[in-house]
């Protein structure tokens, strides 16, 4: 039987990564990642879409050969899956946005052991079939690029006076006594921001606990 | 006052269920109690009896935080008007001096009452007499030249983040003014410490803290504090530059005999707080000699009058909320409190004064501290029970 591209179903899984099940907000993984990359728009972007294609694709690989891994090795397999998307990041980031590779340092290789990754591996595509894996991926994604970006801009903003390197708050504020928060570029600057996106996000959602 | 009465009921009808402003009675409701006493009883079980609810225990602390205003708006006049080098009247002391402090206090409780205001009335919650506490604290523990948009924000941050989203009044782990203060502390720290602080038409003068942080080796802090002009007894009665309410201890004195006669602050951890303040300064001064840092040598009761160290003790650790609740718990806070304020006065570069932090950290563990006091208590009772 075939499904429709879309279907109800499909479309679900997208709404799910996106919003209601939202890795950052919903499931609190990739705090890590969260804190240390969002000090700046462009990082934090560059963060989401390496993260976004990590995600979907070896959501798909995984899906692809589900049925031929062993059970007791599949974190391994699954690992040097994830690795081999990874690298072929870092190195693309080193060969043609140098820049951008230096400021994300270790944390793009540290994509590996995000728990987003893992975690959709494990609880979708190890049980679904590529396609749906790869929308599931591509979902929690960009769900997390979601938030990722605009903690990155609010921090930029706030923190820099800047947006995307370019000054944004107007030197009259400046000079009639405004200060920019040193708190923001700081990591807890970025947790509370992280704090204010989850309750947001879950008074929207009507999020309960434990229902 | 028995128009008053008539006039508040006339207006508290507006209020009551299915009426226009029925979403505001919270707002009412605080006015109401505040001026009056409340006319409602109990409807249900326990129908305890007592003079001293929260609202005359909030009114208290406003009462002994009285001596502190006062003087803060006194040295606040006095120290620019000393900076400025004029000759000082009292009353043009006591101008200038409100002039800078009343402002302070205003947009504290504007900012303040806004979010106070705006969860009270989202959550149907009372709204009690604890935000006159937390705002009054708040502002008197801020430089005077802290630009007004920044007390602002740091009590907004107080406000919600240290206490509304714990669920109010009575549920905060952290002391709310300190929240605010540590926020504006991180996020701003050119305007709440350091050399930029309390420049007066480009005359700076350092806090006696500062002072002795920055004595070189080998040199005798005592001697420093005095060529910059401070002794014992100015920083005893306050006439000394800091945040503009902690400067004396005489006050902070008085506030604490009135919190201790009402029985609402808890000796045991302001003794608390002078006994770890002063093994832990009393440590260092042991440990002096020409290789360690100077601060060491400072006489253990010097720092007792010193920063906000009185201030924090009197009236910011024994907030009956944040602080630990069991006996032997109020000792062991209040003991860790004076010792990490001296450690990080002494030993910490980068902090001018440390009783702030001490406190929240504090804060963090006092329940931690209470648990263990309370399992010790029943391991022993079962101990006693098998003999």
């Amino acid at each position: 039987m075939a499904e429709a591209l879309f279907s109800s179903k499909n479309q679900k899984i997208l709404k799910d990564g996106m919003w209601d099940t939202n890795p950052i907000t919903f499931q609190i993984l990739g705090i890590c990642s969260a804190l240390a990359v969002t000090t700046q728009l462009k990082a934090a972007i560059i963060m989401s879409l390496g993260l976004t294609f990590v995600t979907a694709g070896s959501n798909v690989v995984i899906s692809i050969i589900r049925n031929y891994i062993p059970p007791q090795i599949r974190i391994i397999v699954q690992l040097t899956v994830v690795s081999a998307l990874v690298i072929s990041i870092d190195q693309a980031l080193r060969a043609y946005m140098f820049d951008v590779s230096k400021q994300l340092s270790v944390f793009v290789g540290l994509i590996i052991t995000n728990c987003i990754v893992m975690g959709r591996l494990e609880a979708f595509a190890m049980g679904n079939p590529p396609w749906k894996s790869f929308l599931d991926g591509l979902a929690n994604g960009v769900g997390y690029s979601a938030i990722l970006i605009a903690i990155g801009a609010i921090r930029e903003i706030l923190g820099s006076g800047k947006l995307w390197g370019i000054p944004v708050i107007p030197e009259l504020l400046y000079t009639q006594g405004y200060v920019n928060n040193g708190m923001m570029v700081l990591a807890p600057g970025a947790f509370f921001l992280l704090g204010i996106m989850v309750w947001i996000q879950r008074s929207i959602s009507g999020y309960k606990e434990n229902s | 006052m028995q128009f008053l009465e008539k006039q508040l009921k006339k207006v508290g009808q507006l209020f009551e269920r299915g009426r226009p402003l029925e979403k505001f009675y919270p707002l009412y409701e605080a006015i109401d109690t505040f001026l009056l006493t409340p006319g409602k009883t109990a409807t249900r079980a326990p129908f305890v009896h007592d003079a001293i609810d929260m609202k005359r225990v909030m009114i208290f602390v406003v009462i002994a935080l009285i001596p502190c205003i006062l003087m803060a708006i006194y040295n606040t006049g006095y120290q620019i008007e000393l900076a400025k080098g004029m000759g000082h009247s009292f009353w043009g002391v006591v101008t200038i001096g409100l002039v800078k402090v009343i402002p302070i206090i205003v947009v504290t409780y504007l900012a303040g009452g806004f979010w106070e205001v705006l969860f009270a009335v989202t959550r149907r919650h009372e709204i009690n007499e604890g935000f006159l506490v937390t705002g009054i604290l708040y502002a008197l523990t801020l430089p005077p030249t802290i630009p007004l948009w920044q007390v602002a924000v740091g009590i907004s941050f107080g406000v919600v983040f240290g206490k509304e989203i714990f669920g109010g009044t009575g549920m905060n782990v952290f002391n709310p003014a300190l929240v605010g203060r540590a926020f504006l502390f991180f996020a701003y720290p050119a305007q709440i410490s350091g050399s930029t602080v309390w420049v007066v038409d480009g005359y700076s003068r350092a806090t006696p803290l500062a002072v002795a942080a920055a004595t070189p080796k080998g040199a005798s802090v005592v001697q420093a504090l005095q060529e910059a002009g401070y002794n014992f007894s100015n920083m005893f009665y306050g006439f000394i530059p800091g945040s503009i309410g902690e400067t004396s201890t005489l006050a902070c004195l008085i506030g604490l005999a009135f919190l201790l006669i009402t029985r609402i602050a808890s000796w045991r951890i302001v003794a608390g707080c002078v006994g770890g303040l002063l093994t832990m300064a009393g440590l260092f001064y042991l440990m002096q000699g020409p290789d360690r840092l100077s601060f060491f040598g400072l006489p253990p009761h010097w720092h007792l009058v010193m920063g906000g160290f009185a201030f924090g003790a009197v009236f910011m650790a024994t907030d009956p909320v944040s602080a630990s609740a069991t006996n032997i718990g109020r000792w062991i806070y209040g003991f860790l409190i004076g010792l990490l304020s001296v450690l990080i006065r002494v030993v910490n570069p980068a902090y001018p004064e440390g009783v702030m932090l001490a406190i929240l950290f504090m804060n963090a563990f006092a329940p931690l501290i209470d648990y263990f006091v309370v399992e010790n208590h029943i391991k022993k009772r079962a101990k006693r029970q098998l003999r």
